[in-house]
């Protein structure tokens, strides 16, 4: 492992970025993710790797989409009004099996909103933000160190699966600093050649990068291809945690800050005697479906808490069914709920 | 007598760098004769096997289909913002975007301006026929004034929807352009004029030189209402004085 560092958690995910063998980043400056452009622009040059203050959200994925092609490590990273304008970009990135990283650091919406911290692109981010019908690697971190983590990872699962994974990070972890340490660097030159990329056609048929198919039978191929791959990543990545779930009479699921946040909710309702537990899932999509399912055949109450007006809580609504109480708890506008505010909550969901 | 096929010389061919894909462009377009002349650059220069081409949205939208050489089709009016990427994460590729009015000089706007003022080491291959040829014949950016289109079926009123763009002459106020002209098909002397251009542009780029932006006048007899001949005419005649041929920079 490498040296303790203290850094943001927009730094951490840039730094982890680069130790994951990125090498070409585009981005347009936006609050609050700046200090990810800012480290990159510091950092990207010197290692002789590509870093493009791009024209525009559009322009910068779009860069992605042809440096990804062209078969290398690439990332860009915007906030919610920024990635809005980049979905033309994430969809075509998706039908042209392209792996990429995209960070979406969120802040308050709709609109030009606020630039608080928030939740309310979940459905953006899970549901399929753009055009047609695919999907992304969604990973909700909820602290800076797993921040890091999970921006390695994100690299990783991108180029096994060739899709766009994103990082579902919101404004108060990008600005706060923790501790982290982070892996050695990988040597981009280590990591597999990409047979399928577009790296000139010497001694082989032409590499066509495309998500164009005019033929409705073909372009259905696509998609049940497209379909079967989503199939296998359901499969093989859910990631989530749960925190003092097996004696619990009610269980807080939240992603992200709030599922930090709720660490220490249950902390406090169990010194007051309440059995509370925490489910949090780490992958927003796939979603932890089948473990949240099992969970409510035992509890009484899944008591979802987000700083949104209930997105995810629609997902734990289908895994859950009937088998649950499933409650809400939320606030908009860039306010975070306090662990007092969300103790109350569950207090009013407890026997 | 009869021709002995063993007596004949071969005097004109299909450019290596070309696959057999039938063309899918009307006839008397102009779009098949320009990718033979780049497929005959790529020849002469032997760069095909290093070269990344871009397909627009458009006309040209299955322009991959017909290089020997690797191709990214992308979405439209992005194709120099794609382009950057592909050269910024291969240098060592030839990279060339190949896009119509619609894509480079509507939809594209900003992303042709800032590769371009960026001095990003690409060619651009501008096809400027000022007409919407895929979608049905609407207004483009450069359609004449008083020109007919299914949007501008009184013909183009100023007035309404502005004059016609140059775009070229835009991007030639930029500093970091290498190279910007304007050329057009209409006649055998400017065929052999465009061939020149284009080999230069790539040239340019073979040498690292940086930025160089070709514009074709090019013709669509079928959304025009003329024949080819007609259309060749027209470009020779009219849309010339609106788009005048030449350099607009060669800092090469």
């Amino acid at each position: 492992m490498g040296e303790r560092l203290l850094l943001r958690g927009n730094e951490v995910i840039a730094e982890a970025a680069i130790r994951a063998g990125c090498q070409c980043y585009f981005a347009y400056p936006i609050t609050p993710q700046a200090e990810l452009l800012e480290h990159m622009a510091n950092n990207m040059p010197r290692l002789g790797r590509t870093f493009i203050q791009a024209e525009s959200e559009l322009a910068a994925i779009s860069m992605v989409y042809g440096a990804a092609g062209a078969g290398v490590r690439t990332m860009t990273s915007s906030s919610s009004p920024g990635i809005s304008l980049k979905q033309e970009g994430i969809s075509y990135l998706a039908g042209a099996n392209l792996p990429c990283v995209i960070v979406n650091v969120v802040r308050g919406g709709p609109g030009l909103g606020n630039i608080a911290p928030s939740q309310c692109d979940y459905f953006q981010a899970t549901k399929g933000g753009g055009h047609g019908d695919y999907r992304l690697i969604v990973l909700g971190p909820s602290t800076v160190p797993e921040a890091g983590e999970l921006t390695m990872l994100a690299f990783e699962l991108a180029d096994q699966y060739r899709i766009p994974v994103m990082i579902l990070a919101d404004g108060l972890l990008g600005q706060m600093m923790e501790p982290v340490e982070l892996p050695d660097p990988i040597d981009p030159a280590s990591l597999p050649a990409k047979e399928w990329a577009t790296t000139g056609a010497k001694g082989r048929a032409p590499n066509i990068i495309l998500s164009f198919e005019m033929d409705p039978e073909g372009l259905k191929q696509i998609n049940d291809d497209l379909q079967a791959k989503y199939r296998t990543i359901t499969k093989n990545e859910v990631r989530y945690e749960q925190t003092d779930t097996d004696d619990a009479d009610i269980v807080i699921a939240a992603y992200g800050t709030i599922g930090r946040i709720c660490k220490s909710v249950v902390r406090m309702a169990r010194a007051e005697g309440i059995k509370v537990g925490l489910f949090r899932p780490i992958t927003l999509w796939p979603f932890p479906t089948e473990p949240l399912k099992a969970l409510s055949e035992r509890v009484d109450t899944i008591l979802s808490v987000e700083m949104s007006a209930g997105q995810m809580w629609e997902d734990v609504r289908l895994a859950v069914a009937e088998r649950a109480k499933t409650p809400f708890y939320g606030e908009t506008g860039g306010i975070v709920p306090t662990p007092r505010s969300i103790l109350n909550e569950v207090k009013k969901h407890v026997r | 007598m009869s021709a002995n096929p063993k007596n004949m010389v071969k005097v004109f061919e299909r450019p290596a760098s070309l696959t057999d894909a039938k063309f899918t462009y009307c006839p008397g377009c102009h779009h098949g004769l320009l990718t033979r002349i780049i497929g005959n650059v790529l020849d002469e220069l032997d760069i095909a096997d290093r070269t990344v081409g871009i397909a627009p949205v458009g006309c040209s939208v299955f322009a991959y289909l017909w290089y020997k050489a690797d191709s990214q089709q992308v979405p439209h009016g992005r194709a120099c913002a794609v382009a950057t990427g592909i050269k910024r994460a291969r240098p060592e590729l030839i990279v060339f975007s190949y896009q119509g009015d619609g894509d480079f000089a509507s939809i594209g706007t900003a992303e042709s301006i800032h590769a371009a003022n960026r001095g990003e080491n690409i060619t651009v291959i501008f096809v400027n026929n000022q007409i919407y040829g895929m979608t049905g014949g609407e207004m483009a950016p450069t359609t004449l004034v008083d020109q007919k289109t299914t949007t501008t079926p009184l013909g183009r009123d100023p007035k309404v929807a502005g004059y016609p763009i140059r775009f070229s002459e835009m991007i030639a106020t930029l500093d970091t352009p290498i190279y910007v002209t304007r050329q057009a098909l209409f006649d055998t002397k400017h065929i052999m004029d465009t061939t020149k251009a284009i080999k230069k542009a790539f040239q340019n780029q073979v040498d690292g030189k940086g930025y160089s932006l070709v514009e074709v006048l090019s013709t669509c007899p079928t959304n025009w209402r003329m024949s080819p001949v007609q259309s060749n005419k027209h470009v020779g005649e009219t849309v010339t004085k609106v788009f005048p041929l030449g350099d607009l920079v060669d800092r090469g």
